[in-house]
């Protein structure tokens, strides 16, 4: 599970940019604060490898792996 | 605002081939990780749901003012969840930070006890705390500007007497909050505003400089590594004695805006581009890794540590104190009046 | 955890020894033992003419009372250090002279404004710069109080014997207590050189200010005038910072109405205690017209003189201040009331007479003497034969 707290975004970027399977996306629609967050384009190419949740410089975007836990678990 | 984007049993339609893909829309989360409540009820009950790791922080100074891609809030989050994988209790922790923007990093957003000091002093207050506090982890996050500027002597003198301290550099290569000025560890040749035409002094590579002062522990990583610099984070907290991690980071707004380009994503890019780990440099000259960084572990040693050192030294001194009161030999203790 | 409060009853029977010997000790030794005896446990210093036997004391005594003495590179770290281990429950002193106290300045008012009890001494040398490294003078009288930028108030005693170093020092880490400010002991080279004899008191009857702590909820940095502290480790997730703050001690560097509060205050919690704090030596003459005060070593001298001029008939009044800052206006006015003039000797260029002449009404004399070499009682009794003949 992919979740965007958008107000708490400023539009830099790097999680889309930096996703290594290209999930994220920008979105066309601003924020309250006047920045484009970004919106889950490709959900299903997630690993979960949660690379957008610790470069994420404002805590905006974090993952929660209820499937792939309970898959291991 | 908070958006639960996959749903489980979309994703498991989807892995077994009976989804179909134009209905991956949006579900709204099924709970909040912190609390487990949906999010309608936490919204009922807190307001919205948010990040697992903000229990680590102060929220009512959130969001951060930090600048947009500023690499300090990805230092922040990536030392939260550091702490969170090993556990810490976070009233067991003391941030030490000095002035400027990566002082910021855990002051005041980091929830724990904090001592915001004067510039340059951070290594030197926590020295004070963690002489006193050996059981509390006292974790020093400051800037270039800060520990290898300013405080630079403080930094040298830390690694030399071996307390055990963790410090975080996060070396952006400028003076960010007073708008863009060259810092010792600005490149060779770098326009900045006190620098308009060029840089002619040269960087210190700050790790470099900790490792031959005698740092137990030693490493460096960008804002890029941030599963690397995590760990690295880790065994710096866990190792008994000076540790020093240098976190080479992006400043678009101040550095970006000098050097090209303010674009947060070129600028992790290039740290990316430019990294080298440190085990792939054998053979190589210095002229090799000019514009370089060198990241990954550099030095970990075995010295004994100054706290220990301190606490043996009072234990044998009440130690020899109370055999001499036993045994009442106390009458001429001229000696210990003149013994220097 | 080796916490120095452990084992009191060693540290006590230890001190009891001490006290039970003979001591011809100098000043700075006696303030060193007198940080002991009132409890310190942390020290942070760096060498310095005349202030190092204080810091040579200290790593010996220390470590046998269960406390910790550090050298650090520098003055800036000496006090930094102090401020952090006041933080972290220590009765934290350091020791310098004017050079160092210079560079100590910053992180004085650093202390002012996270409000940290903490000791500071200054034994004092002639200067500016570097000056006459070895020979005493008092010329940091006014740095000690405007030393460090911004409004502030602080506390500082000045000794005139090396008793007094020893007594004084107590008082000071009980006045930072009780207070929650950085207390200076603002000696001079001359006390701390002085080689005389000192009494040590049962350490059971040294009174030792209690830190108060705050309650859960209670803030730490405002709400009283002077708010209980919350030291690291309590759990309260202290934020402790320099930068304008609000009562829970988060930064609010924008609004006026924040700032004001808080300085106003860090200034009044002093200024209502001015005479809570006054130590003053008063020995006054009735229908004297003629007075003389003195502090720190030029009240030796001082004494004498004017011991002499009553000898010979003549009717002096003698005054000395023990507390410097905060000014102890009503004792020093109440002191000259009657006088015509007032000699003031000290070992700078007027630095304490420009303040008595704002608050007495007869007219302020400065016998100020610079270059290292104190006041002999000859050229004050001529002063005041001189000024008892005029008026």
């Amino acid at each position: 599970m992919i979740y965007i707290d958008e107000e708490f975004c400023k539009g830099c970027r790097i999680c889309s940019e930096f996703c290594p399977t290209g999930v994220l996306g920008v979105s066309t629609t601003l924020n309250s604060k006047g920045y484009y967050p970004p919106v889950v384009e490709q959900a299903y190419e997630c690993h979960g490898c949660r690379l957008c949740e610790l470069l994420c410089p404002e805590f905006a975007i974090f993952i929660v792996n209820e499937w792939l836990d309970e898959q291991a678990g | 605002m908070l958006k639960g984007l996959i749903d489980p049993e979309f994703f498991e339609a989807f892995t077994s081939g009976e989804a179909d893909e134009s209905q991956h829309l949006p579900v709204y989360g099924t709970r909040d990780p912190l609390l487990g409540l949906c999010p309608s009820e936490v919204e009922e009950e807190s307001g919205p749901a948010h990040h697992r790791l903000l229990r680590y922080l102060r929220k009512e100074v959130l969001p951060t003012t930090f600048c947009v891609g500023c690499g300090g809030g990805t230092v922040l989050n990536t030392f939260a969840h550091a702490i969170d994988e090993m556990h810490i209790d976070p009233r067991e922790i003391v941030c030490v930070t000095g002035i400027g923007c990566s002082s910021w990093i855990p002051s005041p957003y980091f929830l724990c006890d904090t001592l915001h000091t004067t510039h340059g002093r951070a290594i030197a207050f926590a020295c004070g705390v963690k002489v006193m506090r050996p059981d509390m982890k006292v974790i020093i996050i400051a800037g270039d500007g800060d520990l290898a500027g300013i405080g630079g002597n403080h930094l040298i003198h830390a690694a030399r007497r071996n307390l055990d301290l963790s410090v975080f550099l996060v070396n952006n290569f400028i003076y960010g909050m007073t708008g863009g000025q060259v810092s010792p560890t600005t490149p060779f040749g770098t326009r900045t505003t006190t620098t308009p035409y060029l840089n002619l002094e040269h960087p210190f590579k700050i790790a470099d400089v900790v490792a031959a002062a005698g740092g137990s522990y030693v490493a460096r990583w960008t804002t890029y590594h941030v599963f690397q610099l995590m760990e690295s984070m880790q065994n710096a907290i866990n190792k008994k004695g000076f540790s020093f991690v240098e976190i080479i980071s992006q400043c678009p707004v101040s550095y970006g805006k000098m050097t090209g380009t303010s674009d947060p994503v070129t600028l992790l890019k290039q740290l990316r581009d430019a990294s080298i780990h440190v085990d792939d440099t054998d053979g190589m000259s210095e002229e090799d890794l000019e514009g370089k960084f060198v990241v990954g572990k550099l030095v970990e040693r075995q010295r004994a540590e100054f706290g220990d050192g301190l606490r043996q030294l009072i234990s044998e001194r009440r130690e020899s104190i109370s055999a001499e009161l036993d045994r009442g030999l106390r009458q001429d203790t001229s000696a210990l009046e003149t013994g220097r | 955890m080796n916490r120095p409060a452990e084992n009191i009853e060693l540290t006590d029977l230890y001190l009891a020894g001490l006290a039970e010997q003979e001591h011809f000790i100098q000043g700075d030794e006696a303030a060193a033992l007198g940080a002991i005896f009132a409890g310190c446990t942390f020290f942070g210093g760096y060498p310095i003419t005349p202030a190092s036997e204080i810091a040579e004391v200290m790593a010996r005594e220390l470590p046998n009372v269960g406390g910790y003495y550090v050298q650090f590179e520098d003055e800036l770290a000496s006090i930094s250090a102090v401020i952090g281990a006041a933080w972290a429950g220590a009765r934290a002193m350091t020791a310098t002279s004017g050079p160092g106290f210079s560079l100590m300045q910053e992180n004085i008012g650093y202390a002012c404004m996270t409000e940290t009890p903490c000791v500071i001494i200054n034994v004092q040398r002639s200067g500016p710069s570097t000056g006459q490294a070895t020979l005493p003078a008092q010329g940091d009288v006014m740095q000690a109080r405007w030393g460090t930028h911004g409004d502030h108030e602080i506390i500082a005693l000045a000794p005139s014997s090396a008793q007094e170093a020893f007594d004084l020092v107590i008082r000071c880490f009980n006045l930072a207590e009780e207070y929650r400010t950085p207390v200076i002991l603002l000696m001079d080279g001359e006390i701390g050189h002085l080689r005389e004899r000192v009494i040590l008191p049962d350490p059971r009857t040294v009174e030792q200010t209690q830190r108060r702590k705050a309650r859960e909820g209670e803030d730490v940095f405002g709400g009283a005038i002077v708010p209980p502290m919350t030291e690291f480790g309590d759990g309260g997730f202290v934020h402790v910072t320099g930068s304008t703050h609000k009562e829970d001690g988060l930064r609010d560097v924008q609004t006026q109405s924040v700032h004001d509060r808080l300085v106003r205050r860090l200034v009044a919690k002093i200024e209502q205690a001015r005479e809570e704090i006054a130590l003053v030596d008063v020995d006054s003459e009735e229908g004297a017209e003629v007075g003389v005060l003195a502090y720190g070593a030029t009240a030796r001298p001082a004494k004498g003189a004017v011991l002499r001029a009553r000898s010979e008939g003549r009717s002096v009044s003698f005054c000395r201040p023990v507390t410097i800052w905060p000014f102890p206006i009503s004792r020093i006015q109440e002191a000259s009331r009657g006088l015509r003039q007032l000699l003031v000797p000290e070992m700078n260029l007027g630095q304490l007479a420009r303040e008595v002449e704002r608050f007495v009404d007869c007219e302020v004399v400065p016998l100020s003497k610079i270059g290292g070499v104190v006041h002999s009682s000859q050229e004050i009794h001529a002063a005041i034969v001189e000024a008892t003949d005029s008026c």
